[in-house]
């Protein structure tokens, strides 16, 4: 056994780090809080620049062909920094499933506009009325001559206001089974009939509703056969399930950490004696331990071509609900202080803890909620019933 | 990264799967409380070489590393071995650590199987020791006192102690004929090394038996029926086990790389060690309490096996500390490696 990811991950792992130092200024973090939305034009940019948009594609796509273990080297670095590529991930998960399924003619639209970072793809499969069942999707595709008539609305269309496609999932065979009458599309979002309006959350950041009225799609941006769209679906979502969350709690803890540094209690003793303190410090630390372990162990299977399924939803249901659980006990052992806002200048570390609180509460929900998770687990890892 | 085994590894898991299944089924396991000694099955583990493996070659041993004994000790775990095999093994590489004369005597004893020598976890205080493992049934304590180590022979000054976890512990007097092993700073630093070896080692014990009890709770929800379907079929069973076979996997991991550790990434063993000693005590603690749950009211009598788990989830740990000491142990080893 070795539990080191490698010469070559490690290596890329500092050359990221050298890259961050140098692109992702305090300035591009302020702005993507400021305005609530994890991208910049610039950084993907520079990312496309290095040929990091696609570590793990194949050299003749227009990859690296960097194994799993060195893509996750790259990401943990990313996510640890909180460098703002969302719409660098749904733009490349997308771009994925194109080249997995799409037409020569999509992949010469999509692919090379994909990789240099000149397009951005957002996704479209959640509804006001479905979350996590998505395939009770109900936005409608008809048939129109040489293409589709779409109508409906999708939420949590993060970055739709920026984006060029939305990769959408609508209903194609309302009288088939409802796993069996859905299709997907990329459907350009700069034409009549698409409305995309704002979304503020918890954690300030901005996301979108979106409105599809009568919004006309060639049959030539259909991804995938009519009425196949759960199995495309299954390829995107793949990917999605496997995310794991240790880079914010990377974050938390260098908060939680600095506030213990820097501040006394009320008999002037440091705080980063308090037994309490340290305990909590310990306990983040290992479990932060444990979901990077987790993660790795998914990717790692990954690149042995083994199974994978139920093992990305572990590291998805424990590095988010014990960082969720971390930033409630972060906020309590702080106290009072901990609940001046981030951006105030008399919070505690610049209120990072206070906007975690926030955060934490989104990652196990979005990516698949938890009850998801533990559902694939229940059913692929433990072998029980399907549940109810 | 590679997180397969060797297939010596494998081998070495088979045979020790094998010896377990055979020596120390939950029926075995019953019927040795309160002590939790199996004679037959200590004298077993002996002559398979299981405590000659954790010592190193140029000291009468066979020179396995962490790894290996993790492996072993896992199985330990799964099967609720009733044999000191832990305690002994970090015991004797101690002993294989010093350089004295009365060290190597001891060692050559306890590998010959002549004595048990096993390690007081904690130093002695006001003369005494508490809750020796293995102490009710060991020949010789290891003991620290302030800095001195000492060589305790236990007959007629180890009182068992009934506990929650049937095993064989022991409160231990001093006495004027134990032996002074060495003395010093050094010393105290190779006790403290130990005693991370036994966390890591219990740590790994506690994943394998937090591993079994959840196939036990898995097996028994797909069986037993409720209102007309498995009792796994609900969200509510199912749910708590997707939770626990998470941190049993997670546990898993953690313990491999913390016995890893001590010759793969040697500045971190000491905080790994405690990590994987909170974490699987946790982890054994709640899987325990959910597969005897999901039991109803059969998981509360003494015929069924997941309460034998559920005890000793509960009590091998604690033994030296709960996990909120070793959380905090962790921040503390976190402090002293950056500030060195």
């Amino acid at each position: 056994m070795d539990f080191r990811l490698g010469e070559r991950s490690e290596q890329l792992r500092q050359e990221t780090a050298g890259f961050l130092d140098e692109i992702l200024t305090l300035e591009m973090l302020e702005e993507c809080h400021r305005t609530g939305v994890n991208h910049d034009p610039r950084f993907s940019k520079a990312m496309s620049d290095r040929g990091w948009l696609a570590l793990g594609w194949a050299v003749e796509h227009g990859g690296q062909g960097r194994d799993p273990l060195e893509v996750l080297a790259h990401s943990e670095e990313l996510q640890r920094r909180n460098a703002p590529t969302y719409a660098i991930g749904t733009t490349m998960m997308v771009a994925q499933v194109v080249a997995l399924l799409g037409t020569p003619e999509q992949k010469a639209e999509i692919l090379p506009k994909a990789l240099s970072a000149e397009v951005i793809i957002a996704l479209g499969f959640t509804e006001p009325e479905n979350g996590s069942d998505a395939a009770a999707a109900a936005t409608k595709a008809v048939r129109a001559d040489g293409g589709w008539t779409i109508t409906g609305s999708k939420m949590f269309t993060t970055n739709a206001h920026l984006a060029d496609y939305v990769f959408l999932l609508a209903r194609t065979n309302p009288t088939a089974k409802k796993h069996h009458g859905l299709t997907t599309f990329l459907v350009p979002l700069d034409q009549e009939g698409v409305v995309v309006q704002a979304v503020s959350t918890l954690s300030g950041e901005r996301t979108n509703i979106t409105f599809y009225n009568d919004v006309y799609v060639s049959d030539s941006w259909r991804i995938g056969e009519v009425d196949g769209g759960w199995r495309v679906m299954g390829a995107a979502l793949a990917r999605e399930h496997t995310a794991g969350f240790a880079g914010e709690q990377h974050r938390l803890i260098e908060a939680l950490s600095g506030w213990a540094e820097e501040s006394v209690d009320d008999d002037e003793r440091p705080r980063c004696e308090d037994p309490a303190v340290r305990e909590l410090l310990g306990r983040n630390r290992t479990e932060l331990e444990v979901s990077v372990l987790l993660q790795r162990r998914a990717a790692w299977l990954q690149a042995e071509g083994r199974v994978v399924q139920g093992r990305g939803s572990m590291s998805k249901l424990f590095s988010t609900e014990r960082l969720e659980r971390q930033a409630a006990a972060a906020l309590e052992i702080v106290g009072p202080d901990a609940v001046r806002s981030y951006g105030e200048a008399s919070a505690p570390q610049g209120g990072r803890i206070e906007h975690m609180v926030r955060h934490a509460k989104g990652t196990t929900i979005y990516a698949g909620t938890s009850e998801i998770q533990r559902n694939i687990i229940a059913q692929h890892v433990l072998g029980l019933p399907r549940s109810s | 990264m590679d997180l397969s085994l060797t297939s010596e590894q494998t081998q070495l898991v088979a045979a020790f799967a094998d010896l377990y299944q055979d020596l120390s089924t939950p029926e075995v396991v019953a019927a040795a409380e309160p002590l939790g000694h199996v004679p037959t099955l200590w004298v077993k583990l002996i002559s398979t070489g299981a405590l000659e493996m954790a010592v190193p070659v140029e000291r009468g041993g066979y020179g396995a590393d962490l790894l290996d004994l993790a492996l072993v000790a896992e199985q330990h775990g799964r099967f609720l071995a009733p044999a000191p095999l832990i305690e002994a093994q970090v015991a004797a590489r101690l002993l294989a650590r010093m350089t004295g004369e009365a060290a190597g005597r001891a060692l050559e004893l306890c590998l010959s199987g002549q004595r048990l020598t096993t390690l007081a976890l904690r130093p002695a205080c006001a003369g005494r020791a508490e809750l020796v493992p293995a102490g009710a049934v060991a020949d010789d304590a290891l003991v620290l006192q302030g800095d001195r180590l000492l060589l305790v022979p236990l007959q007629g000054r180890a009182t068992f102690v009934r506990n929650l976890g049937a095993q064989p512990l022991a409160d231990v007097t001093l006495g004027e004929d134990d032996v002074l092993l060495a003395e010093g700073p050094e010393v105290v630093a190779l006790v403290s090394a130990a005693v991370d070896e036994w966390r890591v080692l219990t740590a790994c014990a506690l994943s394998g038996l937090a591993g079994r009890a959840l196939e036990i709770g898995v097996a028994y929800v797909k069986e037993r029926k409720a209102f007309g379907q498995p009792v796994g079929a609900f969200q509510s069973v199912a749910h708590r086990l997707a939770d626990r076979a998470t941190e049993v996997d997670g546990t898993e991991l953690l313990v491999r790389e913390a016995a890893w550790s001590l010759s793969g990434d040697p500045s971190r063993f000491r905080e790994l060690a405690a990590m994987a000693l909170g974490f699987a005590a946790e982890t054994a603690r709640d899987t325990t309490y959910d597969a005897l749950h999901f039991h109803g009211g059969y998981g509360f009598m003494e015929e069924y096996a997941i309460q034998l788990y559920f005890r000793r989830a509960r009590s091998w740990g604690a033994v030296l500390e709960d996990p909120r000491t070793s959380y905090r142990r962790v921040q503390d080893s976190v402090t002293a490696r950056v500030v060195a």
